[in-house]
């Protein structure tokens, strides 16, 4: 630097990279703190979205919070009702039937490849390849064909119930499934080989956002985050629930922790995702998939015509809620983002004391700090993006 | 608004086969040629990408390009909740956008809270804004929302010169 | 280590400050003294046994009508040992008050920070104790019972 260069009187300047933003997804607010372009400092502020998700739940009963969890993380929305159902059915300490549970492995790992598409549509758009984001479009577009034959619509599907499902599989629900997959691996291949080796991809995505495992461990991360960042826990495999130990995949783990092992991390999840639904049409057991529990879960409207018994426990469930036993649970799924759980609280009554979920990425958003200093504000975006910090969720 | 206003042309001169004709073709220029401001904050924003992606297109009409900037943006998409929070940011950036200016209440959150009749929700962006199209659903359909982009341009096609300007939004900020 | 285990060792460690513990539906729970939270969890993680690395959660219920009225909850998770164990500490409406883990796990900032914005229990020592979640000037903590579902407190309109 010349002499007169050292001279010059700098500030930092501080910017509001505002709620109402792109990259921001419309609901946080980044206080940046900039020195040219090197970022100093970074607030972060949430609560844009908070739509009071424990309080509502707490004024209706236990079925009625089914529709307020599809919301919670909108883009994988089976994924929260499943985590719900499975948390209610382990304060009643039942289990649904074997080809309930097939069905919601099935449902469960289609809404997981539908918010990989969508994060990695998204963050690819931001950083410029808007091709990619048309592609990944199309590929969820026909993801979402699949699960309006099954449940009736596209993004908030509300097909789980506590003890059963709403419906059973559609006729020909496999062969759609396989030839919606097989137009998925094309779009796949297409992005993989846009992406995966392009200069200007990599300089974005590489040693960027680096987070080294034990402190991604000490900040609470979990899913493909944690994951990208060498840690091989995934709740699928360390705590099996529904038939995930009797199903064949694997989880990728990466290794510096940065943007491009967790792009790298979910687009092989997509793949394995697409195995798991595979074997589970392959291995779908017949069978009921609704518990014979009149108390728990609602007969067919067969019996609820015909029998007074069946109509009185429809009666007392709607009125009242069912009612599980006084206690508490926690019970964790694998979200798309990383542990989902619900820590539910139960007196008895057909109201949840206390219905609480474990937003998965509120640890990351609260990390943006810790991986933003000293980088530049461009890297702002391919971090945010790749955290895939869900509005709903996270501010629930 | 420029010439052609302060002008008042309808007054001395009444709704004659000029004025008309051009009021015609300005509002089917501007009809064709929406630039949205696409404010997403919550889940209709997923659907949202499905409308602009390649199967619901709406590129088709004229309606492709999002303007980041509420300097140059005219359609104002309030896509999904808004919540007491953010509520002052929505009304900061409707009142930075420039006339002519449309607002479209996407989803029934925006239109009225949807089921989150709480404490943190605004039951209703038109507490706030004035909205010219309300596009319920939970999400909307892709269809649905092209039905309201239609019902929009319709209404685009019935606007006077003496529409325009109508003034910022007019709620008070309390700060 | 099987839940009851991880109890027992908490149990022995700390005598005078674990009140309860049970494993309901298999979730190893132990209600402790509030005064004693940090060390407890400073044992939780440095203890080579239990090695609980992970806090997964850290939220706040309200039993109106009891007392003391709020219960904070924490869980936490082992990676090595795949254990999971949940720490519940009572603490009063009247000194709504409870030391912060944040030297601990930083995972438990924000997490304190918003059960502070819902229900108003104050975290001593937490280095930024604002609300996360509702806008700087909201008064009351809405996720407390005696707080109306519908109460309406907006910032700016409405005009209808």
């Amino acid at each position: 630097m010349t002499d007169s260069a050292k001279t010059l009187h700098t500030e930092h300047m501080v910017i509001n990279m505002g709620p109402s933003h792109p990259v921001t997804h419309g609901t946080v607010k980044f206080t940046v703190t900039l020195d040219g372009e090197t970022v100093h400092d970074l607030k972060v502020d949430i609560g844009y979205l908070h739509r009071g998700f424990e309080k509502m739940c707490e004024n209706g009963t236990w079925e009625q919070v089914m529709p307020y969890t599809d919301r919670l993380n909108y883009v994988s929305p089976l994924i929260n009702n499943v985590g719900y159902a499975l948390a209610v059915e382990k304060l009643f300490g039942v289990e649904t039937p074997a080809r309930c549970q097939y069905i919601r492995v099935i449902a469960c790992e289609m809404a997981r490849i539908c918010d990989h598409f969508t994060n990695i549509a998204a963050g690819a758009m931001e950083v410029g390849a808007m091709t990619v984001f048309l592609y990944f479009v199309e590929a969820r577009d026909l993801l979402w064909d699949l699960m309006e034959e099954l449940c009736g619509a596209r993004v908030t599907a509300n097909y789980v119930r506590i003890g059963g499902l709403k419906n059973d599989l559609p006729e020909g629900f496999g062969a759609k499934t396989a030839k919606a997959f097989e137009t998925c691996r094309e779009l796949w291949t297409d992005v993989d080989k846009l992406l995966t080796k392009n200069r200007i991809f990599i300089d974005r995505m590489r040693d960027v956002g680096t987070m080294p495992a034990e402190e991604a461990m000490a900040y609470g991360f979990t899913g493909p985050c944690l994951r990208a960042s060498g840690v091989p826990y995934d709740v699928r495999k360390a705590h099996p629930y529904l038939v995930y130990d009797q199903l064949d995949f694997e989880i990728p783990v990466g290794e510096t922790g940065d943007n491009f092992d967790r792009y790298l991390v979910r687009m092989e999840e997509i793949q394995q995702s697409m195995r798991i639904v595979e074997q589970a049409l392959a291995q779908l057991p017949a069978g009921p998939i609704n518990l014979d529990v009149p108390g728990l879960r609602w007969q067919s409207k067969d019996d609820t015509y015909n029998r007074i018994e069946a109509l009185i426990f429809h009666f007392k469930t709607i009125t009242e809620g069912i009612q599980p036993p006084a206690g508490e649970i926690y019970a964790a799924v694998e979200g798309a983002n990383g542990e989902l759980g619900f820590y539910l609280v139960s007196d008895g009554s057909g109201k949840p004391v206390k219905c609480r979920v474990r937003p998965p990425s509120f640890p990351m958003t609260a990390a943006m700090p810790r991986m933003m200093r000293g980088r530049l504000i461009a890297d702002i975006v391919p971090t945010f993006d790749m955290i895939n910090m869900i509005g709903g969720e996270c501010d629930r | 608004m420029g010439l052609i206003n302060t002008f008042s042309a309808e007054e001395p001169l009444g709704p004659n086969v000029v004025v008309t004709r051009l009021e015609a073709a300005i509002n089917w220029s501007r009809k064709y040629s929406f630039f949205l401001y696409p404010f997403a904050t919550a889940c209709c924003a997923m659907e949202f990408m499905a409308v602009g992606g390649p199967r619901y297109d709406l590129d088709r009409f004229g309606a492709a390009l999002p303007r980041f900037s509420p300097r140059q943006a005219d359609l104002l998409m309030v896509v999904g909740t808004i919540t007491h929070k953010q509520a002052p940011i929505l009304v900061k950036v409707y009142n930075q956008m420039t006339e002519p200016k449309w607002v479209m209440a996407f989803g029934v959150c925006a239109v009225s809270g949807g089921f989150y009749d709480n404490y943190a929700t605004v039951q209703g962006i038109d507490t706030l804004i004035p909205v010219d199209v309300y596009i319920p659903g939970c999400p909307p359909r892709p269809e649905m929302v092209l039905d309201g982009l239609m019902l929009l341009q319709e209404k685009v096609t019935q606007e006077k010169w003496s529409d325009w300007p109508k003034g910022p939004a007019p709620v008070k900020m309390k700060c | 280590m099987s839940p009851n285990a991880t109890l027992d060792k908490i149990s022995r460690q700390f005598p005078r400050s674990v009140i309860e513990t049970h494993t309901w539906r298999g979730d190893a729970t132990a209600i402790v003294r509030r005064e004693d939270i940090l060390a407890i969890c400073t044992f939780l993680r440095d203890d080579p046994e239990l090695a609980y690395n992970f806090m997964m959660d850290l939220t706040a219920v309200d039993y109106l009508g009891k007392a003391p009225r709020f219960e904070v909850v924490y869980h936490l998770y082992s990676l090595s040992k795949n254990q999971r164990v949940r720490i519940k500490a009572q603490v009063p409406e009247a000194d709504c008050a409870i030391d912060s883990i944040v030297s601990v796990w930083i995972a438990a900032d924000w997490f304190e920070r918003e059960v502070f914005d819902l229900y108003g229990i104050v975290f001593k020592g937490h280095p930024n104790l604002k609300r996360i979640l509702l806008y700087e000037g909201f008064e009351g903590h809405p996720l407390r019972k005696d707080y109306p579902v519908k109460q309406r407190q907006p910032l700016i309109g409405p005009l209808n």
